[in-house]
């Protein structure tokens, strides 16, 4: 078994290295101050050379830990893969070490997981966002921000004055607007979950 | 030669080497004719606008194919594709950029009104931002609709005081 093997392994480095529940690949826990060592192990003595996929998760508003950083190998010799997860300390301001060292690739990974979530990654080279505009205030893939987002400022203070424009909650109407599944594509056309309401008829009450 | 242009009536047996129009008539006939666009292509719509530039379709049928990628040269600018709220700002800019006479055409839901995203992240229709002339529905438009949209600002062109406006400081 590859799991029990890369476990051993592992626990080598870091004792509390454990298993994590896992529906395909083998997937282990791993503290959050080891985490370079073991996924340097991996890369180096395992043949895991390929950074597939650096995340992060936010496991809740009033979860503890609330975030985790995730990170998926894969072994382009072996054609398997492997899951590494750690838990951020900190769940205000959550913080993780960069794993760029390793992979070049991991930079942007990370920084769209600091856009997106907020995680912090320790001496990342250039940990600025990468998808929003460097001023806004959220971080849009928390579970506490609105599906349909906030009201704020546009960025550029010239084309703000010139044009009025703010950035605006979506407007939902009745949405989620979901695609129902069904047999034909004609009747897959995103519908409004709820059509009861919509811009220009008020949302009936309770 | 008699002119299909009933604004222009040139007829060689009576004005001879001499042309007699509004000025309206012959400024908005030429600009109608040369429509040079600023292809503003952010999304997948870009390739349906590219689609209609390429040989298929042929947009210079109707005198817009110089596509100019400097907003200095061109008069149309033609959003075709997802304006997030990142790039809205540089949408402006790129608009103030250009030189009067201008116009705009949205092409596709996202650039109409901000199409199926209804997002955090997507400008709810480029017209928050800049001043649009034509839509185009469609998800993406085939390439036609684009024509079309062509063909009904060049209506809209040829029907414009331009004269007047030459004078004219905007404020
Ligand atoms: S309208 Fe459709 S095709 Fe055009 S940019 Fe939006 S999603 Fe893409």
């Amino acid at each position: 078994m590859i799991a029990q093997d890369l476990l051993v392994a592992l626990q080598g480095v870091s004792s509390e290295v454990a298993e994590r529940e896992s529906a395909d690949w083998p997937s282990f826990n791993c503290p959050i101050d080891s985490l370079v060592a073991v996924l340097k192990v991996l890369r180096d003595n395992h043949g895991y050379d390929m950074l597939v996929d650096a995340t992060g998760m936010d496991n809740g508003v009033d979860a503890s830990p609330r975030f985790t950083v995730i990170y998926h190998l894969l072994s382009t010799a072996n054609h398997v893969y492997v899951r590494v997860a750690a838990d951020c300390a900190d769940s205000e301001n959550p913080v993780a070490p960069t794993v760029s060292g390793l992979w070049p690739g991991a930079d942007w990974h990370e920084r769209e997981a600091y856009d997106l979530l907020g995680i912090t990654y320790e001496n990342h080279p250039d940990m600025r966002r990468i998808l929003m505009w460097d001023s806004y205030p959220h971080h849009p893939l928390r579970k506490d921000f609105p599906l349909a987002g906030h009201e704020d400022d546009l960025w550029d203070e010239e084309i703000r004055e010139e044009t009025g424009t703010k950035v605006i909650p979506a407007p939902m109407a009745g949405g989620p607007f979901v695609s129902k599944s069904s047999n034909f594509e004609a009747q897959k056309e995103p519908r409004a979950k709820d059509e009861s309401w919509n811009e220009k008829k008020e949302k009936p009450e309770g | 030669m008699v002119s299909s242009n009933a604004d222009i009536g040139y007829n060689s047996k009576v004005e001879g080497g001499v042309i007699v129009s509004k000025a309206d008539a012959v400024i908005n006939w030429i600009r109608t004719h040369s429509l040079w666009p600023m292809p503003m292509g952010l999304a997948c719509c870009a390739i349906e606008l590219m689609a209609a530039g390429a040989s298929k379709f042929d947009i210079s049928r109707f005198g817009a194919e110089v596509m100019r990628f400097s907003p200095r040269q061109s008069d149309v600018m033609i959003v075709a594709g997802t304006v997030t709220y990142k790039m809205a700002p540089i949408v402006r800019r790129i608009y103030d950029q250009m030189a009067e006479p201008k116009w705009v055409i949205a092409m596709g839901a996202c650039a109409s009104s901000g199409g199926m995203y209804r997002s955090y992240a997507t400008l709810q229709g480029v017209d928050r931002i800049v001043p649009v002339d034509v839509y185009i529905s469609g998800c993406p438009p085939r390439p036609e609709a684009l024509l079309d949209a062509l063909i009904k600002l060049q209506d809209k062109v040829s029907t414009e005081t331009s004269t007047q406006n030459l004078f004219k400081v905007k404020s």
